[in-house]
């Protein structure tokens, strides 16, 4: 396999890019910066790095009034206390005045691991992507987070970016072209479609080479970015390949399956199965002993394929 | 109990501490050590609980409201005779009661599930707000990081217990003056402590929070004070008890490699 990397390791060394590149961007933290590692850009550009302490809704509330006064905010802390403890924050302060806010948000979903249920947000997306004009970004790898990160800064308006605390695979190379809004077509196929976001792009990687050996064929797309979504690569997937199944490190509920479903149940219905945390809490334990017991690897993708193939 | 005896206790809770983190290869050993004599005052001499009964009704109640202190409540706990000892070294392994924070549903003696940091006051307030309704002479209390009292929601929840007269609530703050990132003094000076709740109204003072024998008189004197409730700042060493972990903020969330654990059971005298 290829090399690896925390979509979080890829974040601190953007940020330290595109320091140099705006010198109105600031990075805000709030007692985490270690592991978020907006504490790379700190080290180069400490008069532009604000720490807030342990105060996730002030650290957002003042974002909001640094990014209304003329800055690029990119404001971290693990997911959630980010779109969880902050939410109405974010929602009233960053969403409905528009500010100029990357919330860029580490440690999401299972694969924080150890720390256990008390700081695996699966809630986070769907949150998030209930504000109106907020763009949700939740990248597969250290090369697309890089890539994706860099647009969303360049973009104007509130964003949120999903990172990850774990080491995982590098998918893409330095020169493929991905662009916020788009899906990606990561693998052509005809029988069904794996829509898949976050690390679980790789899980469907892995399950459609499982598939194949079965004789089925499986079409596999990366939905980076969640809001505004790809509607039109969406609708040709179920039209092309009659099926879909999603696949995301999130609660089945509110987050990239009900994204795909709000799209397919409209104009073109297909059945759609759900690949992601299934209504309950997680627990401590290493991340891949817990991608298996909460049922988010490239098997549970497979079982699912074969099942809404019936 | 005699002072050397609440100080073996609290000897023993930091050598758990230190083998439950090792053995877990994650965890928070920095704010666990700094709070282990505070929790032997609570558990071993000032708390009204029972082991074989942890639901009585009349019972004290302790919040960890700094929940990734957990390795020193679960030592405790296991200590004063809650669940067996043994089970202290599955801390954060698969299927295990003792997560990485405390779930007050796989643990008896946990009183609140907490990890996420700035609630537990709220939650006190709540329970103590219960115990008036009731005449519940419960008593609670609570354990925050000085960090931790960052968060804006520690001083709505001061507000409310001061407006509420709860004289059955103390919190207790552990002063260790390190948080994640460095000193709280370069992070977010939340100095002077005593003085801000006093500004709100509580009955607030410091003490040598490794001397158990103080926080013992500390604690027993808050239950005295009618019509507001106590907050004690207790002054701690991050790491306290394990040389190269003492106020090195680095140690906050991570595990001793073998031979650093090694050392540091022989910092605490105790045996492999
Ligand atoms: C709401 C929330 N924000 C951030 C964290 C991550 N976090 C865990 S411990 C910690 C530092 C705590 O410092 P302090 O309260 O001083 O604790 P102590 O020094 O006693 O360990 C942080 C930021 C968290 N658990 N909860
Ligand atoms: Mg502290």
């Amino acid at each position: 396999m290829a090399d690896k990397m925390a979509t979080r390791e890829a974040y601190g060394k953007a940020l330290c890019e595109l320091g140099a590149k705006y010198d109105n961007l600031v990075v805000m933290d709030a007692d985490l910066s270690g592991s978020t590692k907006t504490g790379e850009f700190k080290k180069v550009y400490p008069e532009r790095f604000i720490n807030m302490g342990i105060a996730e809704q002030d650290l957002y509330g003042a974002a909001a009034g640094l990014a209304l006064s003329g800055k690029i905010v990119c404001a971290s802390t693990f997911a959630m206390f980010a779109a969880g403890r902050a939410f109405e924050i974010i929602r009233n302060s960053i969403g409905y005045t528009g500010a100029n806010v990357k919330i860029c948000a580490t440690h999401a979903g299972i694969t924080v691991g150890e720390d256990g249920a008390s700081h695996q947000t699966f809630e986070d997306i769907a949150l998030m992507r209930t504000i109106p004009g907020m763009t949700v970004i939740n990248p597969s790898d250290g090369v697309s987070a890089a890539k994706l990160i860099a647009q969303a800064v360049a973009m104007e308006g509130p964003a949120y970016i999903r990172l990850g605390r774990a080491s995982v695979p590098i998918t893409y190379s330095e020169s493929d072209e991905l662009e916020i809004g788009k899906g990606n077509l990561v693998r052509e196929g005809k029988d069904v479609t794996i829509i898949a976001t976050g690390i679980m792009v790789n899980e469907a990687i892995i399950a459609a080479d499982m598939l194949s050996s079965e004789n089925i064929d499986a079409r596999v797309i990366d939905i980076h970015t969640i809001k505004p979504i790809d509607k039109d690569i969406i609708i040709k997937a179920a039209e092309e390949t009659g099926a879909i199944v999603t696949a995301e490190e999130h609660s089945v509920i509110g987050g990239l399956g009900s994204a795909v479903s709000e799209v397919t149940s409209s104009c073109c219905p297909v059945k759609v199965g759900m690949v992601g945390q299934l209504d309950t809490f997680g627990e401590s334990g290493s991340p891949e002993e817990l991608k298996k017991k909460y049922h988010m690897t490239a098997d549970d993708i497979v079982l699912k394929v074969r099942e809404v193939l019936k | 109990m005699t002072n050397e005896e609440l100080k073996k206790i609290a000897n023993d809770i930091r050598i758990d501490i230190v083998k439950s983190i090792h053995a877990a290869g994650s965890g928070h050993p920095g704010g666990s050590l700094s709070s282990a004599d505070i929790l032997t005052a609570l558990y071993f001499e000032v708390m009204n609980i029972d082991p074989e009964n942890p639901e009585m009704k009349e019972r004290d109640k302790f919040i960890l409201s700094k929940g990734h202190a957990n390795p020193a409540l679960y030592a405790a706990l296991a200590e004063r005779g809650f669940f067996p000892k043994e089970e202290l070294i599955t801390l954060r392994k698969p299927g295990t009661k003792l997560q990485g924070h405390p779930n007050m549903h796989y643990v008896p003696g946990v009183e609140m599930s907490t990890g996420s940091l700035g609630q537990g006051l709220s939650v006190a307030v709540g329970m103590a707000l219960a115990n008036k309704m009731d005449n519940n002479p419960g008593r609670i209390y609570t354990l925050h990081g000085d960090g931790e009292i960052q968060e804006g929601m520690i001083w709505e929840a001061a507000m409310a217990a001061v407006h509420y007269k709860l004289d059955n609530l103390t919190a207790i703050v552990d002063w260790n003056g390190l948080q994640i990132d460095g000193k709280n003094d370069d992070v977010m000076k939340v100095a002077p402590i005593a003085d801000k709740f006093a500004g709100f109204g509580w009955n607030a003072f410091e003490c040598d929070g490794h001397d158990i024998e103080d926080i013992v008189i500390a604690l027993k004197q808050a239950a005295n004070v009618k019509d507001r409730p106590t907050v004690i700042i207790a002054k701690t060493v991050k790491g306290k008890g394990v040389s190269f972990m003492e106020n090195e903020a680095g140690w906050h969330g991570k595990a001793p490699d073998d031979e650093q654990f090694e050392k540091a059971i022989k910092d605490l005298g105790g045996e492999m």
